[in-house]
């Protein structure tokens, strides 16, 4: 236990000394000010906004469920970047640069190594992805008196789903640069939220097959299905709709959702964990 | 005397590269051996190998029993690599704090003192790494591989960024490991080094060994020279024991005699014998 906290300790402090926090919470600060400015000027004018006819809610409902869909798309970014920048070169990047080389010799070995800093940057994460999104969540209290149905859930999916990306960072840095590691994690999010707007013009094409490929990419990339049935949350109970799910933005359809993704989920990020310790345990540095 | 390191028929291969063709070696307790050869040898992929660092493609490498890179192997090792680094952001006494609980060493701040004195460190101790020059962080480099006091220390180029006075200091330290019992595998390109402090010397080409032994033994006799009136003439083969006879002989043939030398071998001969034209 005593090297797990000594790792993750080790990678809490790089962190720190590279500005990656830094970064993260000026960027958090920014985008808080500025949702806290549209919260205010949407609540304030509501009487000029008009959910489209076929949502049948009541505009603050509609306005405050839009503006929550778009924090989340904003908090699941920034813990993206987050998560990629804390873990891009955990193995073969840190191995290039010789600093890993010292660690693995030791007796905690390669599976402790690996799963602290795994522990490590999913317990950052997590805190952080809950943090943005309680403040979030406390803007459009105080400034809309709205609150969604469900408050907790869709934060804890928005933390699962980042502590998946944080698993393929990690798995990819066993076998990639940290370059090729960034870009590579980053295009999958990218193709993650691409299918979740594939999902959407389906459904407006009334298109099957697009539906069903935004299905397949959505059990493909899960955090993407948990974002997804995060936004569904912050609705479901008020309209039951599909279509206003629809609305909440451009990845807003939750085509994949309940229990079934979540315990798929669960089974995803173990798997992404036991391959990347057998890469580990397997590569030489 | 018990076997600390030894790897047997080693092989390792990198695609179409083969590194390593079915290298053995020991290193006995208490032994300190010297590996010798030209870059691409397979010295640094032997140690990567003995430290757990690379699986050996065939062959096996064990520390003091224990197959190497298991946690038992681990644990009784010291290991310097070749291109290390650490985090800059870390003074010298948290480098060694940190390696410290890693390698579960009950020493404390005493024993982070002593290692920060051995390697003449003592007034670097809250220096960050990143205000080191080379040569500092290469003697930090080996006071974290003698943390927790190590059975097996394998230090590889040790002394590549240090000046002389810096190699003195780990001249020193090597001749007080083998005192007190260590052994120790020592990768370095400088065969003086390895002359003056290893038990044993093994030379790499081209992924074998091709010449091993002492560093006296290695150093063998090459002849006697006569310096007479008739001109410079080599006995090839003699030894300082021919010598006396030889002279005799000359002067009882009539010749004048103006100088009598024993030539030996250095190490450096028999290195460079061993590896050929290798220099790449």
């Amino acid at each position: 236990m005593s090297a797990v906290l000594t790792i993750v300790g080790y990678g809490f402090r790089e962190a720190v000394r590279r500005k990656v926090f830094a970064v993260v919470v000026l960027l958090t600060a920014v985008f808080l000010v500025l949702f806290w400015l549209a919260n205010h000027y949407v609540f304030t004018r509501l009487e000029t906004i008009s959910p489209p006819a076929d949502v049948h809610v009541d505009t603050r409902t509609f306005a405050g469920a839009f503006l929550l869909g778009l924090a989340m798309f904003a908090t699941l970014f920034l813990g993206v970047v987050l998560a990629v920048f804390l873990t891009l070169g955990v193995v073969t990047g840190d191995a290039e640069r010789g600093l890993l080389q010292p660690l693995v010799v030791r007796p905690v070995g390669r599976t402790t190594l690996l799963l602290s800093r795994f522990l490590g940057a999913a317990g950052v994460c997590i805190v952080y992805v809950l943090a943005v999104y309680g403040i979030a969540l406390a803007i459009i209290d105080v400034t809309g008196h709205w609150l969604p149905p469900s408050k907790v859930a869709p934060g804890l999916e928005l933390a699962g789903g980042v502590v998946i990306v944080i698993a393929l960072s990690i798995l990819g840095s066993v076998v990639l640069s940290s370059t090729a590691n960034g870009i590579a994690v980053f295009m999958l999010f990218g193709a993650g939220l691409t299918a979740g707007l594939l999902g959407t013009i389906g459904h407006a094409l009334n298109s099957r097959s697009i539906e069903h490929a935004s299905k397949v990419a959505a059990w493909a990339l899960p955090f993407e299905a948990l974002y997804q049935d995060g936004l569904r949350l912050i609705s479901s109970n008020a309209s039951g709709l599909t279509g206003f799910l629809l609305q909440l933005g451009p990845f807003g359809g939750a085509y994949v959702h309940g229990w079934g993704i979540r315990f798929w989920a669960i089974g995803y990020l173990c798997a992404a964990l036991a391959i990347a310790l057998v890469a580990f345990s397997r590569r030489d540095l | 005397m018990a076997i600390a390191l030894a790897v047997h028929a080693l092989e390792k291969r990198y695609g179409s590269v083969q590194a390593l063709k079915g290298v053995d070696l020991a290193v006995e307790e208490g032994e300190l051996v010297g590996l010798l050869g030209p870059n691409g040898a397979g010295k640094s992929t032997l140690v990567k190998i003995a430290v757990g660092l690379v699986r050996a493609t065939r062959g096996r490498a064990e520390v003091v029993g224990a197959r190497a890179g298991s946690r038992a192997a681990r644990a009784e090792l010291g290991y310097l690599a070749e291109l290390f680094r650490f985090p800059g952001w870390y003074t010298a006494d948290e480098v060694l704090e940190l390696h410290q609980r890693l390698a579960r060493s009950a020493g404390g701040a005493a024993e982070r003192k002593r290692l920060l004195d051995v390697v003449a460190l003592s007034d670097a101790r809250d220096r960050r790494v990143d205000g080191m020059s080379k040569g500092m962080q290469q003697r930090l480099g080996i006071a974290q591989s003698l943390v927790g006091s190590p059975r097996v220390l394998v230090l590889d180029e040790p002394t590549s960024a240090l000046d002389p006075a810096g190699r003195r200091v780990v001249r020193v330290l090597l001749e007080e490991l083998r005192a007190q019992g260590a052994s120790v595998l020592l990768n370095s390109h400088l065969l003086s080094e390895i002359e003056l402090v290893c038990d044993r010397v093994a030379i790499l080409r081209a992924g074998e060994v091709v010449a091993a032994g002492s560093p006296a033994a290695l150093s063998r006799p090459r002849g006697v020279e006569l310096e007479t009136d008739e001109g410079v003439r080599t006995v090839e083969g003699a030894t300082r024991d021919d010598a006396a006879r030889l002279v005799a002989e000359a002067v009882a043939a009539g010749r004048r005699v103006y100088g009598v030398r024993v030539l030996t071998s250095t190490l450096e001969d028999t290195y460079l014998e061993a590896v050929g034209d290798d220099v790449s």
